[in-house]
């Protein structure tokens, strides 16, 4: 196990020494008294067998002594756990959103990124948002995870405590590129962050579209190179002639702004053909029409 | 029942495929039972194989990655509804119960029939979805909401394949509780029973009260697919973790329809070839019983990340702790019964061995995932992954095993090669330790499970795991072959009682005669595994 980097490891790696410990002995101990048995009491070396039905002490003992075992071991657990629901006040608050098959965080002054980077030492609670299917949001190193479930607000916060880059992975499977869904989260001394953040904040160079494509993960299953992924590529899609399907139906269309704006809101209406249907979630409550007009413009020049 | 001798044993009689597979005759239907699990059973281990070999690199090696999804979703529904969930049960639950309360058939042979015939018809539909539809459901064996209400895949067939089979599982344990109830031979109380029995009964009944739960769960899966209900999909206003309680309120007591058989099983084994009486019979019994009570109340910790409450996390885990108990005082009686026996070391002993060993580690790992710190670094990783591989396969695959090659002799009136089915063991046993253990590794090193490709870091122990499926595939080529050869070729006449046992199946002629009893069975004074006082069982 890689060493931990967030203050809730030492609880959680002290619960599994304690865990796996107590279990390990135990393994052993039972395992060679089970072949020194199959040994020692071979009919070979013990040729009559002695019938004994049991004894009411020691199941009582081995009834009483994994029952205290097991409470220590919850007890651990529990203890290592606790700190994990009880947020400190200064907090920084992100909002974490996932959907098939991107992280991407949003911070408190509105400034989206695709990683995380955060001050070390510093509380960072996050607030976890699925826009589609079941995530979960799994940093191994700070010892951390809660699934990100579509219509419920969880959340779990962290605080580093060593700097680094440490992987963000997707621990409920959630399609096709579950293992790919993957980010970073960058620890950083305070100075470092303001820098990063002032600079992430000021990148507005992007086409407007392109920059609200980007938000929206687009990009994890529509190319815009002309390579197939999930969906469509997006090259030279303007005004080309396609085959959709629409209600079990073929039927020939021409990708204009209304065929767009359809897609992004009601994405399984028309699905040209080749693709499967029921992958993409409707973005009408995400994007609106004047972001949608940028993302037409902006497609239109691919 | 009268002591009638005839001639003719149940395999003999009448001839031919309708004969068999409209029998009802319990020892017919369990062999029609054991040729369909063992079929689907090499169909499972064949998409494992083929996983393992996608995972031995980073990277795509064989598969697509929608592909290896639809995989494991198979390869799941086909190891757990089509295989563990029936196999001991079905097979030996349904040859040997009613041998062993020394009566000639179940309670309702018909309705014993119309099981084998859902389970036929629900693996026929699991099945159907490699051909027919939009391919195989791509959902994981879980069939979480809201993706299985939104993926393209044929989640429905799949899932309605699920409904069927929860028939056939209803069925049969509604039928070993009658049987219980009312057809022990006269003399075999409760507590005299073969602890086999007891294990079917705890068995049972969760199969029995249980079961419906998934039913209705996975039909609402359907309506929500075709008709928009909005009971899951948070898109229609459902809520997805509506799901997972109702999936697990039946998922985690069926671990124990999956378990509890199998210490059914390693507790006729270890006192046969211990030649003694088995330790702590009453403890043995009831904490069968514990488990299957308690097993109803815990299923919350499959979610203690899902955004549960502090509190509900509190009182699942303690729950969950508290089941560990009856399952230690088990393994302490098991390892008791060995303590100055006389044994004899057979192949069916040594897979009661491994059994105990490997579900123990199966159980320690469990504990790792009963406490909530740790749950929370370990769930949905590979830890989870070979935890229930270590239960299921190192636990109840094994028992199956060891079953099948403690009651070969009875079944076909033949014996297998011993050195061969040894062999085999020390394969299977190193194979399955191989495999499973790196997973173990790689979960605490932060894999997520359901991975179709992983960061470089994890390669070893990925490695390392494909290896050992290799051994583990030869094993299992030589432990069937072994037996399948003894079926066909074996010349040796094990007699009545190859092993020296005293539960009464051992007392009747192999293969026992169509009505079971040649002569009547005679119970040994102090319960079934009275040694000292053991009738004599002659040829």
């Amino acid at each position: 196990m890689r060493t931990g980097a967030s203050t809730f490891a030492e609880g959680v790696d002290l619960s599994l020494y304690i865990i796996a410990g107590i279990s390990i002995v135990f393994l052993i101990g039972i395992t060679a008294v089970m072949i020194w048995f199959v040994f020692r009491y071979n009919n070979k070396r013990n040729p009559k067998a002695s019938h004994i039905e049991g004894n009411n002490t020691i199941e009582v003992v081995w009834t009483v002594i994994p029952t205290i075992l097991v409470m220590i071991m919850f007890y651990y657990g529990w203890a290592g756990f606790k700190p994990m629901r009880n947020v400190p006040d200064n907090a920084m608050v992100v909002k974490a959103y996932a959907q098939m098959w991107k992280f991407s965080f949003e911070y408190p002054d509105g400034t989206y990124s695709d990683t995380l980077v955060v001050p070390i030492n510093q509380p960072v609670k996050l607030e976890l948002v699925s826009r589609d299917v079941l995530h979960s949001f799994y940093v191994p190193a700070f010892r951390i995870k809660e699934d990100m479930v579509p219509g419920k607000d969880n959340f779990l916060w962290f605080e580093a405590t060593i700097e680094g880059r440490y992987d963000v992975l997707c621990a409920e499977y959630c399609g096709q590129l579950h293992s790919y869904m993957l980010s970073s989260v960058t620890v950083v001394p305070r100075q470092r962050y303001d820098e990063w953040l002032a600079k992430a904040a000021a990148t507005g160079d992007d086409h407007p579209g392109l920059a609200v494509m980007k938000q929206n993960a687009c990009f994890t299953c529509h190319s815009i190179d002309g390579s197939k992924l999930i969906g469509p590529s997006f090259k030279g899609i303007y005004g080309k002639t396609e085959i959709v399907v629409t209600d079990g139906a073929e039927r020939e269309i021409t990708i204009d702004d209304e065929y767009i704006s359809r897609s992004i809101k009601d994405p399984n209406a028309d699905v040209v053909q080749g693709y499967m249907k029921g992958l993409m979630i409707s973005y009408e409550n995400t994007i609106n029409d004047q972001q949608i007009a940028d993302i037409i413009e902006y497609i239109k020049t691919l | 029942m009268a002591t009638v001798s005839t001639d003719l044993n149940y395999l003999q009689g009448k001839k031919g495929l309708f004969s068999w597979i409209f029998s009802v005759d319990h020892k017919r239907i369990g062999l029609l039972y054991l040729y369909a699990l063992i079929t689907f059973f090499l169909v499972g281990v064949t998409l494992g194989i083929l996983m393992r070999l996608e995972l031995l690199n980073p990277g795509k090696d064989l598969l697509e990655a929608q592909t290896y999804n639809q995989i494991f979703t198979l390869h799941g529904v086909i190891m757990i509804f089509l295989f563990i969930i029936p196999s001991i049960p079905a097979v030996f639950g349904n040859f040997f119960l009613p041998i062993m309360l020394g009566t000639d058939d179940v309670s309702f042979p018909r309705l014993n029939l119309l099981s084998w015939w859902i389970y036929i018809i629900g693996a026929i539909m699991a099945l159907s979805t490699l051909i027919f539809g939009d391919g195989p459901a791509d959902t994981g064996w879980t069939f979480y909401a809201p993706y299985s209400v939104k993926t393209g895949t044929n989640v429905t067939m799949s899932v309605l394949a699920a409904f069927v089979l929860g028939f056939s599982s209803i069925l049969t344990g509604l039928n070993f509780i009658v049987t219980i109830h009312r057809l022990r031979t006269p003399g075999m109380t409760f507590l005299k029973m073969p602890l086999f029995a007891w294990a079917l009964y705890a068995t049972s009944w969760i199969q029995l009260l249980a079961t419906p739960i998934i039913g209705i769960t996975l039909m609402m899966i359907v309506a929500e697919r075709f008709f928009g209900v909005g009971l899951f999909d948070p898109s229609i206003g459902g809520d997805p973790i509506l799901y997972q309680h109702l999936f697990w309120i039946y998922s985690h007591p069926a671990v124990y329809i999956m378990a509890l058989p199998a210490f059914g099983i390693i507790s006729e084994l270890l006192p046969t070839f211990a030649r003694r009486t088995i330790f702590g019979y009453k403890a043995i019994a009831f904490s069968s019983l514990a488990i299957a009570f308690v097993g109803y109340f815990i299923w919350g910790h499959h979610m203690f990340t899902s955004g549960m409450s502090g509190t509900g996390r509190f009182i699942f885990s303690i729950l969950t702790f508290l089941v560990a108990i009856p399952t230690a005082i088990k393994v302490f009686n098991w390892v008791a019964t060995l303590y100055k026996g006389s044994i004899h070391v057979h192949t069916p002993l040594l897979y009661a061995l491994a059994f105990i060993f490997q579900f123990m580690i199966g159980g320690f790992t469990g504990l790792l995932l009963g406490a909530l710190a740790t749950d929370i670094h370990l769930h949905d990783t590979y830890f989870v992954v070979g935890h229930f591989h270590y239960v299921m396969f190192g636990g109840t695959g094994f028992a199956f095993f060891g079953a099948l090659h403690y009651w070969f002799p009875k079944i076909w009136g033949k014996m297998y090669n011993a050195k061969v089915a040894n062999t085999a063991f020390t394969l299977l046993f190193i194979g399955f330790n191989t495999l499973y253990f790196p997973m173990l590794i790689a979960g605490l090193m932060g894999m997520p499970r359901r991975y179709y490709d992983y960061l470089p870091e994890f390669h070893l122990p990925n490695m390392i795991s494909t290896f050992g499926s290799w051994i583990l595939a030869v094993g299992l080529i030589l432990m069937l072959g072994n037996l399948i050869y003894a079926y066909f070729k074996s010349k040796e006449k094990p007699g009545r009682n190859p092993w020296g046992g005293i539960t009464l199946e051992w007392q009747t002629q192999s293969p026992p005669p169509v009505q079971n009893f040649d002569r009547m069975p005679e119970l040994p004074k102090n319960g079934p595994y009275d040694f000292e006082h053991k009738p004599t069982i002659k040829e």
